[in-house]
């Protein structure tokens, strides 16, 4: 779990867009509970907490993080309650959430 | 060394001087004009309809340049934040005796307050001289899209056109 | 089997799909929209600047705007909107194209009399040392983070590449709070739009044409990037070498059509770089080489919002025609009000290039036909 030394890195206040509703739920990324809001991209919740690597290679333990955004590289999946290569930019947040960083190609919960 | 807006985002001295959206010098003495720095032909023209005094044509095809009327422009600015590539400016050269007035659109926060003295920069966002900000203007017709006037020495009528961004604590 | 047939399925829900479906509903048609994603409006909510173009354009006009307009005159005409449902089969079928999808987990078909395509296109990878670190991201990617889903990838951004999304990513990072160190360019100019580059460059940020990413650098995460001058070759310059901090690589350096759809129904491809790649080859109409079966969009050629919008109308008038909902008298001048907008903007030194690219695909289109 890394830590959140960095402030929050939600953007209330914007020139052009209304100010952001707060967040709403609670999700747990490795055991850790962290703010989101429900409907946001599970990628969205855990940049918002300074959380930038998701998961590691599985030969090499590489560390990978958000690429595309938009659910076609992979690079961001995560075991997300259990099941793993859960691609995290494009899967909504529900409370209680349980999002664990993903060693290699993950195992599912027994 | 390439020199240009192809080549630094910022028109050339030639660049600017050879586009029909800037009035003549002349017209600069006598009272407030529009400034339109647009300088590459992209199907754009907002500012043509824009104008309440008609004094912007775009015309067909789209691409084309935009011309401004200097008889026809009042410097009212009512084009400045229709703009959607920011280009248009409000110059005032002799709005006192040593000062000018440049008006610009600003799309950041924290906005600066009416009477602050800020840094103002050039096209380049390099510093230029400190300026007063004479006037916050927002209306929900531009869509979020803020114009600040400052006041600068009066030298600078052609070379300033923005204010720093502040940093927020 | 009994399967519903409805007259149009329209694959995507960006600015073409919506378009097509709004023209679709419009000449009386029935059509049904399906999308992967959760929300509608593709890639038009992020777009938080003013758009370029005509009044018809909706120009001036900030893009979730006309993404608004657009979701809400689909409403109003009552088009049926399929969401969370990824397609991936498309078939043709002696009573038309049938469309496999996915919806709650389940299999699912339906078959059209007409099929558009409006998948849109994906963004180009950079390979680079350290390109795999986290921090480096699509710029598109970064921009749907700030602009929708309000969370800042980074604090600190180099961006790669100069052309309409670089300037206006790294201007909206700056809008969300980000500082940008530099922008670079491997060209020897800017590739995108003057205008957009002045704001950046009024907000201070380099433009460093002629300039490209040696590699990137960080344990665990980008922590800096090492940069390097090329020549008019495109060679790297030794001793051109700089290092940049940052915490975040921004890579805008073109799209790619996502085709898969229309291989998988058997259309003929032709391959135009300035569109992007390999593209359907398709008419005047929009109609790729496999009958009923149509394109807009991106995936007809990369290009922007508003022409997306444009081909989207044009192909929805034309599977209209097909339906018989128009005859041809009808729908002629409707066709040529749109192809009169889309040359408006294609022109320029901006346009020319992706009109000459759009009529080389217009001549194979005959070619092939004949």
């Amino acid at each position: 779990m890394q830590e959140n030394k960095a402030k929050n890195h939600r953007v209330i206040k914007h020139p052009i867009l209304p100010a952001e509703a707060p967040c709403d739920v609670s999700i747990f990324v490795d055991g850790q509970e962290i703010p989101a809001k429900a409907g946001e991209p599970i990628a969205a919740a855990l940049l918002t907490a300074g959380i930038r690597i998701f998961r590691q290679t599985a030969k090499k333990g590489y560390p990978r993080g958000i690429f595309c955004g938009i659910g076609r590289c992979t690079d961001c999946v995560m075991t997300v309650d259990g099941q793993p290569n859960v691609r995290t930019c494009v899967t909504p947040v529900r409370a209680g959430m349980k999002v664990e960083t993903q060693i290699g190609l993950g195992r599912w919960a027994e | 060394m390439n020199e240009g807006v192809k080549f630094s985002g910022i028109p050339s001295a030639q660049e600017l001087a050879a586009i029909p959206g800037i009035a003549g010098p002349e017209r600069f003495e006598q009272g407030p004009v529009a400034v339109i720095e647009c300088v590459q032909e992209i199907p754009c023209n907002p500012c043509e309809k824009a104008c309440p005094f008609g004094a912007i044509t775009v015309g067909q095809p789209i691409t084309a340049l935009p011309v401004l009327d200097e008889e026809k422009c009042t410097g009212c600015g009512v084009c400045l934040a229709k703009c959607p590539g920011l280009a248009i400016f409000r110059v005032h050269k002799n709005y006192t005796e040593d000062t000018a007035l440049v008006e610009f659109p600003f799309e950041y926060l924290p906005l600066p307050r009416e009477g602050d003295t800020v840094a103002c920069g050039g096209r380049d966002g390099a510093y230029v001289c400190d300026g007063k900000v004479l006037k916050i203007n927002q209306s929900k017709a531009w869509d979020g899209t803020t114009l600040v006037a400052v006041a600068v020495p009066k030298q600078y009528y052609m070379t300033v056109r923005t204010i720093g961004k502040k940093k927020e604590d | 089997m009994s399967m519903r047939k409805v007259q149009a399925i329209v694959i995507g829900a960006g600015p073409a799909g919506l378009a097509a479906c709004i023209e679709i509903a419009k000449a009386g048609g029935k059509a049904v929209l399906i999308d992967e994603n959760a929300k509608p409006g593709g890639q038009l909510f992020k777009q938080i600047h003013k758009f370029f173009g005509s009044r018809e354009h909706r120009a001036g006009v900030r893009g979730y705007d006309i993404g608004n307009q657009l979701l809400q005159e689909t409403e109003d005409l009552g088009v049926e909107v399929f969401l969370d449902s990824p397609v991936y089969g498309l078939f043709r079928d002696p009573r038309g194209i049938m469309v496999s999808y996915m919806q709650d987990g389940r299999e699912r078909a339906l078959l059209g009399e007409t099929v558009i395509l409006a998948t849109g296109a994906a963004e180009n990878a950079l390979t680079f040392p350290g390109s795999t670190l986290p921090g480096v991201m699509g710029a598109g990617c970064a921009q749907t983070m700030i602009n929708v889903n309000r969370v800042l990838p980074g604090k600190k951004v180099i961006m790669v590449g100069s052309g309409n999304v670089g300037l206006i990513v790294s201007y909206q990072l700056m809008q969300a709070g980000a500082e940008v160190a530099a922008l670079i360019e491997a060209a020897p100019s800017i590739g995108g739009y003057g205008v957009h580059a002045g704001k950046i460059r009024r907000a201070g940020v380099p433009i460093l044409v002629g300039h490209t990413i040696k590699r990137a650098m960080g344990r665990d995460q980008v922590e800096s990037v090492e940069i390097i001058a090329l020549d008019e070759k495109f060679q790297e310059i030794p001793g051109t070498e700089q290092i940049l901090s940052c915490d975040t690589v921004c890579i805008a350096i073109g799209l790619t059509p996502l085709t898969e759809l229309a291989w998988l129904a058997g259309c003929q491809f032709t391959f135009i770089p300035s569109l992007g790649g390999h593209i359907p080859i398709h008419d005047e109409n929009m109609a790729t080489t496999v009958s009923g079966l149509y394109v807009a969009g991106d995936i007809a050629g990369a290009e922007e919002a508003s022409t997306a919008m444009e081909e989207g109308r044009l192909a929805g008038i034309a599977a209209a025609e097909a339906l018989g909902l128009y005859d041809e008298a009808a729908a002629a001048p409707l066709k040529a009000s749109v192809w009169a907008r889309m040359d408006a903007l294609r022109t320029g030194p901006f346009g020319q290039k992706r009109h000459e690219a759009k009529a080389l695909m217009l001549e194979t289109a005959k070619g092939g036909t004949k």
